[in-house]
């Protein structure tokens, strides 16, 4: 894998901040999006712009045939069953929303969603929100201190009220990469769905729906490298084809009077309204970069940034790292001795290091570490282990300038 | 010392640091210094939600003059809210409503200001003319 060569797909990472070489270890929050993918929105506004579905003429037809084949593109790369189970979103957050709101009339007064103590709001608030209007109750799976859960608790927790098991497959604070293929297994043992939250997921592992069994799985294109506001809710055919609508509108239809609405099939039903075709168009570029770079040289070249990071920031004098999992992705969260997070991000910003401050939108996590917020750095595959130096050497210095 | 001298004595300290670094160990040292806030009023009723850092601030009318007291948990942000207290403090609600603030442009710290931070100084600033606003009221009714 030539690092120097990917970087330079991506323009956004040669600028200078505050003086200083950008150094982007911001990458959980969004990755930085390479020239193909760029050219590929641009392509489209250029030469195909045109709304989907219901035209009959040329451009109209070629936007169409575009938009589908990003949607069969997607199926093969999670290798979903059908690309009627792949449904376009907004993002993960919209994702989760949907299939919050279209499970509703499924959870009555007493039943159980059990999520996990690691969850980012995003696949939590939806959920406390559904239980609360359903009377129903959510569950909590533990997370120990290393940053794991127990698969022997989920076991128990499994009881036959819980209707459903909302859980991440990578955590976006502690790097944790959930059992899921086994988390599945347990849960379906127990005749319970899963849904899982892919968005750090989609970027470091590899994702087979049907090896890993997931109901539903849920992830941003931003986070591996396609532009923002697209993403996607795959669930399993069986399932959506026998849920309710999300929204209402055009394209979602079947026939409508004022008397009565009929629903378009899967997965019209859920894509109400004029979809973000250049999001869509941007994603399988994305995807077929990142199919052509190799998900194991990706994973590979992330791993080695990981353990050299890792090992470098615990030679700092009070560094305390959150999520020791064995099995960890590029994400580091941590704290220093008597240094407040916000003043270290400060301080890296002014050496031209973006990193993540604050709560990562997972406060409850926080709470359970007794902490306010960690700094997070998190890695792509364009950065560099000369770039862990600068880093390393960057926190040192803030350290000695707060202490 | 008016409010606009003060601000000019800040811009005067504030050229003498050549890069960032000086800039801000000196912040860090001011954010270091005793306790800006009595530990009483360091309660959530005083606390001005900025998400990263949190700040606290109590303001009271004495003799119609403005005393103004802060603290926040991380120190840059501590430092920066002893630039603003240093230059406010002890004025009437009239100055501090008038007061430009442009020092914090000035000396390269504006952006810290900006509600897009997340560290409660906006929120800050706001509320600091809220108190004024209240003060100026009450003072007239007197």
């Amino acid at each position: 894998m030539d690092i120097e060569h990917i970087r330079k797909d991506f323009p956004i990472l040669n600028q200078q901040v505050n003086g200083k070489p950008l150094v982007y270890f911001d990458n959980a929050a969004t990755t930085q999006k390479p020239l193909p993918v760029i050219q590929r929105i641009t392509d489209y506004y250029l030469h195909e712009n045109s709304n989907v579905h219901r035209g009959v003429h040329h451009l109209s037809l070629v936007a169409t045939e575009a938009y589908e084949k990003a949607r069969s593109f997607v199926a093969n790369y999670i290798n979903a069953e059908d690309s009627k189970e792949i449904i376009f979103t907004r993002g993960t957050t919209e994702s989760v929303n949907l299939l919050a709101t279209v499970l509703s009339p499924w959870i009555q007064a007493g039943d159980e969603i059990v999520i996990s103590g690691m969850e980012h709001h995003s696949n939590l608030v939806p959920w406390q929100q559904l239980c609360e209007r359903n009377k129903a109750r959510l569950k909590v799976l533990p997370v120990d201190l290393d940053g794991t859960i127990d698969l022997n608790f989920l076991k128990k927790m499994l009881t036959p009220q819980v209707k459903l098991l909302a859980i991440t497959h990578i955590s976006n604070v502690l790097g944790t990469i959930n059992p899921v293929k086994e988390i599945v297994r347990i849960a379906h043992e127990q005749g319970v769905p899963v849904l899982l939250d892919g968005a750090q997921g989609i970027a470091h592992a590899k994702v087979d729906v049907q090896d890993i069994g997931a109901d539903f799985y849920a992830f941003s294109g931003h986070k591996i490298y396609a532009p923002m506001g697209i993403g996607i809710l795959y669930g399993r055919f069986t399932w959506l084809r026998r849920l309710p609508p999300y929204q209402f509108g055009g394209e979602m239809i079947d026939k409508v009077s004022f008397e009565k609405t009929t629903f378009n099939e899967l997965p019209y039903k859920y894509e109400a309204g004029t979809p973000n075709v250049a999001g869509a168009l941007g994603l399988e570029a994305a995807l077929r970069y990142v199919e052509e770079i190799g998900l194991d040289n990706i994973f590979d070249h992330e791993d080695k940034l990981l353990q050299y990071a890792t090992k470098k920031l615990q030679d700092i004098e009070g560094m305390r790292i959150f999520g020791h999992a064995k099995d960890k992705a590029a994400v580091i969260s941590f704290l220093i001795n008597g240094v407040h997070p916000y003043d270290l991000g400060m301080l890296l910003d002014q050496m031209g290091i973006a990193v993540r401050t604050g709560h990562h939108c997972a406060e409850p996590l926080m709470d359970f570490y007794g902490i306010q917020g960690t700094v997070r750095s998190s890695f792509g595959m364009y950065n560099t282990m000369e770039e862990i130096d600068v880093f390393a050497d960057a926190v040192e210095k803030a350290v000695q300038m707060l202490r | 010392m008016n409010i606009a001298k003060k601000e000019q004595e800040v811009i005067e300290d504030f050229s003498l640091f050549e890069d960032w670094m000086d800039k801000y160990s000196y912040l860090i040292e001011l954010g270091k210094e005793l306790p800006l806030i009595d530990e009483k009023y360091k309660t959530n009723q005083y606390l001005i939600s900025g998400c990263q850092s949190r700040v606290w601030l109590y303001a009271e009318l004495k003799d119609g003059k403005m005393i103004l007291t802060a603290d926040s948990d991380a120190v840059i942000t501590k430092g920066i809210i002893s630039l603003l207290v240093s230059v406010l403090s002890n004025h009437t609600p009239a100055e501090i409503l008038e007061a430009k603030l442009n020092f914090l442009e000035q000396i390269g710290l504006k952006e810290h200001l900006s509600p897009t931070r997340a560290n409660g100084l906006s929120s800050m600033v706001r509320q600091i003319m809220l108190y004024a606003r209240a003060f100026q009221i009450k003072l007239k009714q007197e």
